[in-house]
């Protein structure tokens, strides 16, 4: 399954934003940055190398409604997956 | 929306050292991240460090850095830490952050409100400071 096609609300874009290398608080400034540029029910495809970001972006979802759909992590990159609310 | 999605946090800055304004720096684009407004009030130190002559300027650290924090700190600058106003001026962007300078250190270090940077929204006292953190979280670096 592509993000694309689980995506059931939005226009079925997908925004990628690359965060890698940037420390705390940057990656979740950047999100926030990013996800006004993203349409209700569409997606946000963030990557990061901070280790913090694993709770950050958990908070983050939790407390602006935007929900975290998917999560992985390879070779040091941590991946999350966005949807905005 | 979680229970504090709204719920503002005020910052009391005192220090003007780089690591203490840093500090605050990020925990502002945190909460500005978040949604949550920010409250900064200015005093003493870190008010001079806000006058618009010197805000682009290189500050010390706070005097527990030692020479090993010190070499620590000027590392992470050179890997490209980007200067603490730099990060204020990004929490402005995203979220809601209101800066103000307290009247009183205003009138001890004989400023007036053109000297400030741009950056400071305006001048207030201490009661207006404490209306405007209301329930809030108020935080002293």
């Amino acid at each position: 399954m592509t993000l694309t096609e689980s995506n059931p609300t939005g226009t079925g874009q997908v925004t990628t934003l690359d965060a890698k290398g940037l420390k705390c608080p940057m990656p979740i400034v950047k999100t926030a940055q990013a996800i006004k540029n993203v349409s209700s029910g569409d997606l946000l495809e963030v990557l990061t190398t901070d280790p913090g970001a694993v709770a950050d972006f958990a908070a983050w979802s939790r407390s602006t409604g935007n929900e975290l759909v998917e999560q992985t992590v390879a070779d040091g990159v941590y991946r999350f997956v966005l949807r905005r609310k | 929306m979680s229970d504090q999605g709204e719920e503002p946090i005020s910052l009391v800055l005192f220090s003007g050292t780089d690591d203490r304004l840093t500090a605050a720096a990020v925990l502002t684009a945190g909460a500005a991240a978040l949604g949550r407004p920010v409250h900064i009030f200015l005093q003493y130190w870190a008010l001079d460090a806000f006058r618009a002559d010197k805000i682009n300027m290189r500050r010390p650290l706070a005097p527990e850095a030692g020479p090993e924090g010190a070499a620590a700190v000027q590392q992470a600058h050179a890997d490209g830490q980007q200067p603490w106003v730099e990060t204020l001026r990004m929490a402005k962007e995203i979220g809601e952050v209101d800066i103000q300078a307290c009247s009183l250190s205003m009138d001890i270090l004989h400023l007036s409100a053109d000297q400030l940077d741009p950056i400071v929204d305006g001048v207030e006292g201490v009661a207006a400071f404490y209306v405007n953190a209301g329930v809030g979280q108020v935080v002293f670096i």
